[in-house]
């Protein structure tokens, strides 16, 4: 697909001797959700990284919206509206929730070079932010210093802050990592809401989650793809079987 | 942990984040009281020396705050700031020894010097992190400091004496040292507001996010170098401003103004004040130049007990002395 | 300018970047191993070369004073790492630098306390205290070439120590990744202990070798210190390699340019202005070298860590 929002072409990226993305081709249609599956060490997010702009492939290309992105630094992909969120948990701990959201909101509402005026105050961000927190049930705890919520908490909150930040495309870094049953069940509802806004790549081991969320599924092991389809016939592939899901399936 | 223990906990790990409350305000509020008073309780004691001391804490005050700006708001340890304080002295006793000692020309030409120098320094600085940046500001504060020693037309290593303060649009209002006092005192408050409203400003709040997380910061859509050179330059101005009132106060400029020593004190004045508070860095300035003045009293080797105070601040005295007087109920 | 002048430079550079490398080795594991900004380094080696006039003047004898100065340059350095030093390791590079900072403002004062203000001189001894022929005309201290032979000698061990022994490798792999070392069941207090002690020695080394060479006096460290940081930021942080390469190129480059840039100048500029402009530049030489390295490799030539 030449217009696919996001095009992986040949990745590859090692660590010494290591192959730690070994030819990695991929494409995520428009209002798809394509979930990365593996084992651990599997490179999932190192190629999350590469696709954000944390870590630079040694070769390849990604082609975000028909436009070369190899080479961009992460903030400016994050412009061009290709956002992540984070494995371990990356918030601001001593910025409440709500200005959390709000910074994420500032970044694409114009400039942020203004020198007066009471950023924390401005109703315009601070709306948009508690909207959001709302839509992830945080509106209770806006003015909490995100610092002191609990974990599952934090993981919601880093989503209400990728999706602030005007997303064309999500990349989801285990989001439902270390939550209770209820919250993962709430992230889950968001997400399947979201799948209908905006493609979106996510990395998961929880494999209810996966194969209750996803258009398609991709396997990566040792850096390398085994198999790419719909849930399905990925559950059926019996190399997948094998190298990963043989011990879930058990 | 319940009851006030919590609240305090919270207090301190929210620190900006919290709501403004009333209390918060209480602190500075009496700090400029204070100093705006001060003269005329001195008319009880002796009052020239107790005005150039106010004077010049005032003046370290300004440059410390604007040192808080990087440290306590921005994460970024710089430890050559003070060379921004002999651009602007050096700024002030150049022009005059050329006749042109109006503060109307010299504050500009500081500004512009300081700017440009920010610009340089910081935009290679700014490339590198950690304790490379540290000693990166180290280095080009030194070679500021051996800049200022080569200038044998301006006295090189031992200085330059002003003949007279600078004239303000023509008029000797510095002359009286209670005027001059009082200019200070409002600069300091000047300053003091400037940076509260940069602070909190859509500008400062990207700034403080930069310090605490710039991979995060990053991930939303904002490039942390921008953000931080602006905040460099920012404070390598204000800084500036300080070593003009410097050179007014004392009448003299000196490479000694401009050492990695000094940019070290300024560093410590805002730790033992407060980092990241604003009026901290006044306290600091107070706390500081209090203390040198008691221990010299006592004895000619009273950096002895100044060094190891040094050392029990840092690893004991968390947050500071505003923090110590945040913790009273 | 001939070149026998030139070549005395050039080993007068030589003689200055080896001292360098002798306190820079032990600043740049300290840091590289234990994220210890250590800015007290300075005055261990300001104190090495206190403890060599001191032991020198009672026993008369320089290599006498050398050999006892050596110990107890070790022994002071353990002893402001157990009061001071070991409270750091787990704060910010703020404090640290704070901390250290004023180790630096209280031992300035000590040495003024227990020594006086003025300069103590440290006689050369007479074996070492003439000149050498070296070329047609060109005489040399022989001492100065001591201390070239030493500091080759010294760094020759280093890295010997560094790169083929196993305490050398965990150094190595401690200054890569100290968490990694630990969880792999090495003692790294231990390790730490090590690495800071040999640094303290070296630094103690340094300032005694040159204490008959140089004025020794209260804050002799400070200026050593910056280039010795310098010299690590240049060269990478954690990097004995670096270090080497950078302090050479640092003693160079100062000693040259100061030699040479008021010379160069006159070819474009009348000789005053020339003089002048040149011994302001030179001191300035470092710093934009410095400059220019970080400028285009901001983590150092050869930083230990990607």
């Amino acid at each position: 697909m030449t217009d696919a929002p996001l095009q992986l072409k040949n990745l590859r990226k090692n660590y010494g001797a290591l192959n730690v993305t070994d030819d990695v081709s991929l494409d995520v249609a428009a209002g798809e959700l394509h979930a990365i599956i593996g084992p651990n060490g599997a490179g999932k997010t190192t190629l999350i990284h590469q696709i954000s702009g944390l870590a630079r492939p040694d070769s390849g290309r990604i082609v975000f919206h028909g436009q070369d992105v190899t080479g961009l630094p992460m903030h400016q992909r994050a412009r061009l509206g290709l956002v992540r969120s984070f494995q371990i948990t990356s918030i601001l701990p001593r910025f409440s929730a709500l200005e959390n959201v709000a910074l994420a909101v500032q970044a694409h509402a114009g400039s942020s070079f203004r020198f007066f005026g009471d950023a924390a105050a401005e109703p315009a961000l601070n709306d948009a932010a508690m909207a959001l927190l709302a839509r992830f049930g945080l509106a209770a705890r806006a003015a909490t210093p995100a610092g002191l919520m609990s974990h599952g908490e934090k993981r919601q909150l880093e989503l209400a802050i990728a999706l602030a930040a005007k997303p064309k495309l999500l990349l989801l870094d285990e989001p439902l990592a270390g939550t209770s049953h209820d919250e993962s069940g709430q992230i889950i509802a968001t997400l399947r809401q979201l799948r209908r806004e905006l493609p979106i790549v996510l990395i998961e081991h929880d494999m209810d989650a996966v194969f209750a969320l996803a258009d398609r599924v991709s396997v990566l092991v040792y850096g390398r793809i085994i198999a790419s389809g719909p849930p399905q016939s990925v559950r059926d592939n019996a190399e997948v079987r094998a190298a990963y899901l043989g011990e879930e399936a058990a | 942990m319940t009851g006030p223990a919590v609240n305090t906990r919270l207090e301190r790990v929210a620190g900006i984040a919290a709501p403004a409350r009333p209390k918060t305000y209480l602190l500075p509020l009496a700090l400029f009281a204070l100093f705006a008073l001060v003269p005329f309780v001195a008319a009880f004691g002796p009052r020239t020396f107790i005005l150039a001391l106010l004077t010049r804490i005032m003046i370290l005050g300004i440059a410390a705050m604007s040192l808080d700006l990087l440290i306590g708001y921005g994460a970024m340890i710089s430890f050559g700031h003070a060379a921004f304080v002999g651009i602007g002295a050096y700024s002030v006793a150049i022009l005059a020894s050329h006749g042109i000692s109006d503060l109307v020309i010299q504050l500009p030409v500081a500004l512009a010097v300081s700017c440009l120098f920010a610009l340089f320094t910081g935009a290679i600085s700014l490339r590198t992190r950690g304790v490379y940046f540290i000693m990166i500001t180290l280095a080009f504060g030194q070679m500021l400091f051996f800049l200022a020693t080569s200038l044998a037309a301006y006295g090189g290593d031992d200085g330059l004496t002003l003949a007279s303060r600078s004239l303000v649009f023509g008029t000797a209002l510095l002359k009286n040292d209670m005027t001059l006092y009082y200019v200070v005192f409002g600069l300091m408050g000047g300053t003091y507001v400037l940076l509260r409203a940069i602070v909190a400003s859509r500008f400062g709040r990207v700034l403080r996010g930069i310090s605490e997380n710039p991979i995060r910061m990053q991930a939303i859509g904002f490039a942390p170098y921008r953000y931080q050179l602006t905040a460099y330059v920012i404070a390598g101005m204000i800084a500036a401003v300080a070593g003009c009132l410097l050179a007014n106060q004392s009448e003299f400029v000196s490479p000694a103004y401009a050492t990695w020593q000094r940019s070290g004190d300024l560093i410590f004045i805002i730790v033992l004040g407060g980092l990241g508070t604003l009026h901290g860095a006044i306290i600091g300035a107070a706390a500081f130049s209090l203390l040198a003045e008691i221990l010299s009293g006592f004895t000619e080797h009273w950096a002895m007990i100044f060094g190891p105070v040094l050392i029990l601040v840092v690893l004991f005295a968390r947050g500071g002395i505003s923090g110590l007087l945040r913790r009273q109920p | 300018m001939t070149l026998t002048l030139a070549l005395v430079q050039i080993l007068n550079g030589l003689q200055f970047g080896l001292i360098l490398f002798l306190i820079a080795a032990g600043l740049t594991l300290v840091f590289g191993v234990m994220d210890f900004i250590n800015l007290a380094h300075g005055v261990q080696y300001m104190v090495g070369a206190y403890l060599a006039a001191a032991f020198t003047a009672i026993t008369g004898s320089f290599v006498a004073g050398l050999a006892l100065a050596l110990p107890a340059a070790l022994a002071f350095g353990l002893l402001l790492e157990l009061l001071v030093f070991r409270h750091l390791y787990d704060r910010s590079h703020l404090d640290q630098v704070l901390a250290t900072f004023g180790v630096i403002i209280f031992l300035n004062q000590a040495v003024k306390f227990a020594f006086g203000a003025a300069p103590l001189s440290v006689p050369i001894p007479d074996a070492l205290s003439g000149t050498i022929e070296i070329t047609d005309g060109m005489l040399y201290p022989v001492y100065r070439l001591v201390i070239i032979a030493v500091g080759l000698a010294v760094g020759l061990a280093l890295y010997l120590i560094v790169n083929r022994t196993k305490l050398g490798m965990l150094v190595r792999a401690g200054a890569s990744n100290a968490a990694m070392v630990s969880a792999l069941g090495v003692n790294i207090r231990f390790l730490f202990t090590i690495v800071f002690g040999v640094g303290a020695m070296l630094a103690g080394f340094a300032g005694a070798m040159v204490a008959p060479i140089l004025s020794v006096e209260p804050g002799m460290g400070d200026n050593v210190l910056i280039l010795a940081f310098v010299v690590i930021v240049i060269g990478g942080i954690g990097s004995i390699r670096g270090a080497f390469i950078a302090a050479l190129l640092i003693g160079l480059v100062d000693t040259l340019g100061r030699f040479m840039a008021p010379t160069l100048l006159k070819l474009l500029l009348d000789p005053a202005t020339a003089s002048q402009t040149g011994r302001a530049m030179a001191p300035m030489l470092i710093y934009i070298l410095m400059a220019a390295v970080l400028f285009f490799r901001p983590s150092g030539l050869f930083p230990s860590k990607s």
